[in-house]
């Protein structure tokens, strides 16, 4: 599903890789947590997934293509087939719920009937049904969330790719919100999530990758996060 | 459903950034209006030299009675003199340029001169021996008028050899320097258009990046992303162009046709269809550069 090929990455000549000859591979389904300090090369990870970045050296292969054969114009047919949720919810404060959600079918040119009736579907799966005519400022953190989560959801994506999604929520909403990136791997959608939560990862026990200074320095299946016994 | 969003988008663009679009309309409403004026300009004249050089020929006045000019010293032309010309006229050297002659008599000239004058007082003022009689020359090629008028002029029994387009050329200078005028204005204007578009479109791409990043994450192609930016430029010169349009419509109506047109019904002065004939280029012409300026700024300042 998403293989990394010793892969590096460096922004700037000179200055310490980003990430280091990574090798890596999600298969289909998975729930992988990417742990590590800050700019350990977690972000980096997820930008070399999205084809946000392309790398220095080594092959990213994501659903079965080499990120390096899909030219710049087929990049935005390949994010359509990936779901991605950030700590800030990156939401349109203008727009309400239902329109926040709608607009990933809009621009991708979805017919209006398609857009009717899966909206609701994906706003009902992650807890939101009745609320969605509400505005972004009527929604707390845990439910801006949701509507993240369902904005990457409604084009049903095999991969979601989350970064921090729990940050910036209090740790029983970050917990709800995990129950549903839980429910949603068990759809067969692969979950790569980077995140800081001790707590969080400890909890969920799925498979861990951690990174120091662009290195995989530990990855383990039913892992926690700071747990140093390799498998 | 996609045209749909796009025109939404597009409005949207359009009305938050209400000024600036107002600025590039404006400032591109000038600069084609400046355009439009050249252009109608050099219709003015190619009007003019289409009407006017196939009526236009050489004219090689004979000396008359009493004349004052030196060269008619001898006083009024004589037949001989007369037959001289006619029969330089028909060397080689010289009917290669000539399409053909024809003697004007005295009485003949005096005949044409009261009929033009016909119905004021001048017709009686002048007599038969006023008039000189002249040979009219029709050129093969009306620009070698020079060549022709040079061979003639100082022979004896001439007055003058005229050409009727040099009374033509101050006219044209004036109009071709006007032409330069409103084309050196419509440059700069171009150039400031030029200037402004790309700004707008990269603060109106500014202020809806939030909006833009997420469309790239959830896949909308480059395409779909752009179009309405490039919409917006569009729209915006198209306006000023339409304005444009507009204006030189009103101009040439109210002061060209029904004012200084109206002055000189003899003159064949542009009108309002010019204008449409215009329009079509000046709108076409505002949609290309205004699409291909936003595309290019994009292309620079939009990130995939």
């Amino acid at each position: 599903m998403i293989k990394f090929d010793n892969v590096t990455k460096l922004y700037q000549k000179g200055a310490r890789p980003a990430l280091d000859s990574v090798s890596l591979e999600v298969e289909r389904g998975e729930f992988v947590f990417l742990v590590g300090p800050s700019g350990s090369g977690k972000s980096t990870m997820l930008s070399l997934i999205l084809a946000q970045e392309r790398p220095t050296a080594g092959h990213v292969q994501v659903l079965g293509k080499d990120l390096a054969t899909v030219s710049q114009r087929r990049v935005p047919l390949m994010r359509r087939k990936i779901g991605t949720v950030f700590q800030d919810f990156r939401l349109l404060s203008d727009k309400n719920v239902y329109d926040n959600v709608a607009l990933a079918l809009q621009v991708i040119g979805a017919p209006r009937h398609r857009i009717k009736a899966e909206v609701p579907e994906v706003l009902k799966m992650v807890g939101l049904d009745g609320k969605e005519k509400r505005q972004m400022t009527e929604l707390s953190g845990g439910e801006r969330q949701r509507v993240a989560i369902a904005r990457a959801m409604v084009n049903r994506p095999q991969i979601l790719l989350a970064d921090e999604p729990t940050g910036n929520l209090d740790s029983e909403t970050g917990l709800s919100i995990m129950r549903l990136l839980d429910r949603i791997n068990r759809t067969e959608t692969t979950v790569v999530m980077a995140t800081h939560d001790e707590s969080i990862v400890n909890q969920m026990r799925k498979r861990v990758v951690e990174l120091k200074d662009g290195i995989v320095v530990r990855d383990q299946a039913r892992g926690v996060y700071g747990g140093g016994q390799n498998q | 459903m996609r045209l749909r969003f796009i025109l939404s988008q597009t409005f949207r663009g359009l009305f938050s950034n209400k000024a600036m679009a107002a600025s590039v309309a404006l400032v591109t409403f000038v600069s084609l209006l400046f355009v439009g004026a050249a252009a109608l300009l050099q219709t003015q004249i190619s009007n003019l030299k289409d009407d006017w050089y196939d009526k236009v020929e050489v004219s090689v006045f004979m000396c008359p009675i009493n004349s004052m000019a030196p060269q008619c010293a001898a006083g009024e032309a004589t037949q001989e003199q007369m037959d001289d010309v006619a029969a330089f006229l028909e060397e080689d050297e010289m009917s290669s340029y000539i399409e053909s002659v024809q003697f004007e008599t005295k009485a003949e000239a005096l005949e044409n001169f009261q009929k033009q004058m016909e119905g004021t007082a001048w017709v009686e003022a002048l007599t038969e021996d006023q008039m000189e009689s002249s040979f009219r020359i029709k050129l093969k090629d009306p620009t070698q008028y020079q060549i022709v008028a040079e061979s003639l002029d100082g022979r004896p029994g001439v007055l003058e050899a005229k050409d009727q387009r040099q009374q033509l050329e101050p006219l044209f200078a004036v109009l071709n320097r006007f032409t330069i005028v409103s084309g050196v204005l419509a440059g700069v204007m171009i150039v400031t258009a030029l200037l402004l578009m790309p700004t707008t479109i990269r603060l109106s791409a500014m202020s809806r990046r939030d909006e833009t990043e997420i469309m790239r994450y959830v896949g909308a192609s480059n395409f779909f992303i752009e179009l309405p930016f490039i919409l917006e430029g569009i729209l915006s010169a198209l306006t000023g162009a339409v304005l444009a349009v507009a204006g030189l419509w009103v101009t040439v109506k109210f002061f060209v046709t029904d004012w200084f047109g109206a002055a000189m019904p003899w003159m064949n002065i542009v009108n309002t269809g010019d204008v449409w004939q215009l329009a079509p280029f000046l709108l076409g012409g505002a949609i290309l550069v205004a699409g291909f300026a936003s595309w290019v700024t994009l292309r620079r300042y939009a990130k995939a």
